[in-house]
């Protein structure tokens, strides 16, 4: 697609759209979005991002092949579900730990994150293989 | 012992077991000397067995026991009583031997590595089969030693006949496996108890239970098909495709016979009655006599031992059908005496067709000289095989004559001496043919094999001599397994001499018969041909049938329900759903359908004539482009819904997947040629009255779902738990990631693949549509529009 118009908006538009997804993807826990939503936005922004200029840009953008993704992503879901099992706990128990940063005070971690990114990752992945075939062909 | 005797079964199954696994290293590191030593392990085995020797013959079992599934009741228990320490010595003790033997036949071939892995898996799983005392975990056996039988006479994969006989001869017993599952299944229901050893209680209960007949029909079915009794006899001599050492291990000692080891280990339970008598020893005797004629008229070696086995395996069967005491005993007897010599027969003809490449009798002769050793071993399976004095074949037929002898049933009587005479002129085709008379042309250049190719064979003889000569230990085991058979004691006494009797004269009798019958072959071709044309119309005939019809029947119904019209499959499913839905809740969903209060908010009825409004525009539009875009306002519409009735999260994703799936609609249809109509009216208008039905019922659905609602909805349990056990306040976000993660982690892995699915297609496309455009022109194919018209 060639428009000046498109090519420069998305200019301004693909860091902030790939800032609002990984916003999205981190405060999903406590309030809407999550990693479903998160990686459908940034597959969003690297699709429109491979419309305006061509796919080969958007690879290079992504540095990481969507395959690769997509198989990181299982992965860490996988681990963070195998996690507990070596607690001697059910398999994808949510584990949580606290942690205390000097800048950013108390900090909530555990795997659920992890699972989420997970899913952030394959959904990502997933839709960008879509696009990159279809856009491609 | 430095195990407690409770765990040495399964010791047992997983020392076979991790031979198997290296068996392939140990060949590439030692070649096919590595059978010496690989054999060491089966002969551990056998060797621990017979240190159990004395605690079995005084009836005692060892029994282990690991809980498998308990849910199913289902647990891997095993058990060693007298029969099973019959079957395990020699399924390990020849199973030592034809490792050995494999050595020397495939000496210097690559694939004799997985010649032993298979083996010994097979070795395993027939190991298991006798020892298992839990009826599924026999059942579990049962099938693998099919399916490991199936990789054994397949060994030879380049040759499609090898491959037809595998898989006639998996077809076939695993159809017979089929059968026996729901056999056993009401065997264990009706009785109680999926344990053998309990089962023996309930007996009487079982045997006059109202589903006894189809019960022991299913089983027998199962027990017929793998012990090639008649009809189902033909896979076996198909199975000779098999390398050799597969023939003697599988066709003589062990896989054929677990059939017979079933009708034996069930005897207890199921047998005893006129229906057990009627059903199995007539197959027996039919199976005995016909097998005993196909071993004369064949002229391939391999053949006639196959189809002499067949008759062997039809005498055991017939002996357990009659079920006395003393028939059970001769028929264990005549399993281990036909065992030793069929195992060996297999070995000398596996040694012959190394030696010089052939294998039919007519092309043979005056080997003799040339292969002294494998004569040697040839002459001490057949002196067993024909019950010449002073071999254990002797004794086996004497009891056998006995057994049936005093039961007084004539017919059985002459039936068996009728098939021995058949036997014994066979083992001259097998034994005299090749080794005497004249050298022929094709046995100039014969001399002898390996040691390990002629020592096996002369083992399984020599054992076969020294159990005739010495048979008083013997008989204490062939005792104790007649107890388990039976069901109570039977004192065995084994003797080479009982003096000058009936059985005496008729065991004379056989041998006269059988030598005169040798001698005189050549004037019987005429029967012997008259009877091939009888058998062509045969069982295998009857397979060859079915397998096409089967085939047949299955294109057919795939044409039907796998049509390949996307079209066709949604049809399908919406309709079914439909129907569905009104059958199982029609007058439920119409009695509780309120006419709804319609006090709309304003944006709510926009919003929803926008939706009404974008989808007629989807349906009507006629450029891709229009319709791609009124279908995404129509999503967009229902994620305004969303919003307006409190679920963001729904929203968001929604907007987003909208966005999406236009993006990419606009990206594949643009491929697409031009818009143009191919549907007629009349299509359409079907079409539409489909979709009005099927949004009614969902909609009805719906809401006869509002007022059906239980007490206590799933949500309550989610808010009231997601901040403390999941540290999260956005319930939905936590019940993907925490509560239903496991959905989620499914849900993603069908992501994955529905990924690399479309990267296949789409790859796959590009390069074959590369080399197909060149000549096509653009735009679908005629076919395509006709087929559209026609739905």
């Amino acid at each position: 697609m060639d428009s000046v118009i498109l090519k420069t908006a998305i200019r301004f538009l693909f860091p902030l759209l790939l800032l609002s997804s990984v916003f999205l993807f981190l405060r999903g826990h406590n309030e809407p979005g999550g990693g479903f939503v998160g990686g459908l936005v940034a597959s969003g922004a690297i699709a429109l991002y491979a419309m305006t200029h061509d796919v080969a840009a958007a690879r290079r953008v992504l540095r990481v092949s969507p395959r690769v993704l997509i198989g990181s992503g299982l992965l860490t879901a996988l681990c963070s579900g195998l996690a507990p099992l070596a607690l001697g706990r059910p398999f994808l128990t949510g584990l949580w730990i606290n942690v205390r940063s000097d800048g950013m005070g108390k900090i909530h971690l555990g795997t659920p994150l992890l699972f989420d990114l997970g899913v952030y990752c394959v959904v990502t992945g997933v839709s960008l293989v879509f696009v990159f075939s279809l856009l491609e062909e | 012992m430095m195990f407690p005797s409770g765990s040495l079964p399964f010791l047992w199954l997983s020392a076979i077991l991790i031979a198997a696994a290296i068996a392939p290293g140990v060949h590439r590191v030692f070649g096919s000397r590595g059978g010496w030593a690989l054999a060491f392990i089966p002969a551990g085995v056998a060797a621990q067995m017979l240190r159990l020797w004395p605690s079995i013959v005084d009836m005692k079992v060892v029994s282990a026991s690991i809980d498998w599934v308990p849910e199913l009741n289902l647990a891997l228990t095993l058990r060693l009583d007298g029969l099973s320490l019959l079957f395990g010595l020699l399924i390990t003790g020849i199973g030592a031997l034809v490792v050995v033997y494999a050595a020397g036949y495939l000496r210097g071939d690559a694939r004799l590595g997985r010649l032993w892995m298979l083996l010994l898996m097979f070795m395993a799983a027939m190991l298991g089969l006798v020892l298992a005392d839990n009826l599924l975990s026999l059942f579990i056996f049962w099938e693998l030693t099919s399916i490991t039988s199936y990789l054994l006479i397949g060994f030879n994969s380049d040759k499609p006949e090898s491959r037809a006989s595998a898989l006639q001869a998996l077809l076939v017993t695993g159809a017979g496996g089929l059968a026996l599952l729901p056999g056993l299944l009401l065997l264990g229901v009706v009785g109680g108890s999926f344990e053998l050893s309990s089962l023996l209680d309930n007996a009487e209960a079982i045997r006059e239970h109202s589903l006894y007949v189809p019960m022991l029909v299913l089983i027998l079915a199962g027990a017929f098909t793998k012990s090639a009794q008649f009809p189902f006899y033909f896979w076996l001599p198909a199975a000779m495709a098999a390398p050799t050492p597969v023939s003697a291990y599988l066709h003589s000692a062990t896989m054929v016979k677990a059939g017979v080891y079933l009708i034996a280990r069930l005897h207890p339970v199921l047998g005893g009655t006129t229906e057990w008598f009627w059903i199995i020893a007539p197959v027996g005797t039919i199976t005995m006599l016909l097998g005993a004629l196909l071993a004369l008229r064949s002229t391939d070696l391999k053949q006639i031992l196959a189809y002499a086995t067949i008759s062997v395996l039809g005498t055991l069967t017939m002996l357990l059908g009659i079920g006395t005491e003393a028939t059970i005993a001769a028929a264990l007897a005549v399993l281990v005496a036909h065992a030793l010599y069929k195992g060996g027969l297999f070995m000398v003809a596996g040694s012959v067709d190394h030696a010089i490449h052939q294998r039919d009798i007519r092309k043979l002769g005056g080997l003799r000289s040339a292969m002294p050793a494998t004569f040697a071993a040839a002459c001490l399976a057949a002196f067993s095989m024909i019950g010449m004095l002073p071999t254990f074949g002797f004794i086996a037929k004497e009891m056998w004559y006995e057994a049936i002898g005093s039961r007084a049933e004539g017919g059985f009587l002459t039936a068996s001496v009728l098939s021995n005479i058949l036997l014994v002129a066979a083992v001259g085709l097998v034994c005299v043919n090749p080794f005497f008379g004249r050298r022929t042309e094709t046995t100039q250049g014969a001399e002898e094999c390996n040691l390990a190719t002629w020592g096996p064979p002369m083992i399984v003889g020599i054992a076969g001599l020294l159990l005739g000569l010495l048979p008083t230990r013997f008989s204490e085991l062939l005792s104790a397994a007649s107890h388990s058979v039976s069901g109570h004691a039977v004192p065995v006494k084994l003797a080479l001499w009982h003096g000058v009797n009936l059985t005496l004269l008729l065991s004379l009798l056989t041998l006269a018969g059988g030598i005169t019958l040798y001698w005189q072959r050549h004037r019987l071709g005429w029967l012997l041909n008259g009877f091939e044309g009888l058998t062509k119309l045969g069982p295998a005939r009857m397979y060859d049938r079915m397998l096409s019809a089967v085939i047949h029947f299955a294109t057919g119904l795939t044409a039907i329900l796998q049509n390949g019209y996307l079209r066709f499959y949604l049809l399908t499913m919406v309709g079914l759903t439909v129907f569905s839905v009104w059958m199982a809740l029609g007058s439920e969903l119409l009695s509780h359908l309120e006419p709804m209060s319609l006090d709309f908010r304003i944006h709510e009825i926009f919003l929803i004539g926008l939706i009404l409004l974008a989808s007629v525009v989807a349906v009507r539009a006629t450029t891709w482009l229009l319709a791609v875009g009124a279908l995404g306002v129509v999503g967009y519409g229902v994620a305004g819904i969303f919003v307006l009735f409190g679920a963001p999260d729904l929203a968001m994703t929604q907007f987003v997947i909208e966005t999406l799936t236009v993006v990419l609609f606009v990206l594949a249809f643009s491929r697409l040629p031009d818009f143009r109509r191919l549907s007629s009216v009349p299509t359409r208008v079907r079409d539409a009255v489909i979709a009005v039905i099927a949004g009614a019922t969902i909609t009805a659905l719906l809401l006869f779902a509002i007022t059906v609602r239980s007490d206590h909805p799933i949500s309550d349990y989610y808010s009231a738990h997601s901040v403390t056990e999941a540290h999260g306040r956005n319930l939905v976000n936590v019940i993907l990631v925490d509560f239903r993660a496991l959905d989620t982690l499914g849900e993603i892995t069908v992501l994955s693949i529905a990924a690399i699915g479309v990267y296949s297609l789409l790859k796959l496309r590009a390069s074959n549509g590369s080399a197909a455009n060149d000549g096509a022109p653009e735009g679908p194919p005629a076919t395509v529009a006709q087929r559209s018209e026609g739905m």
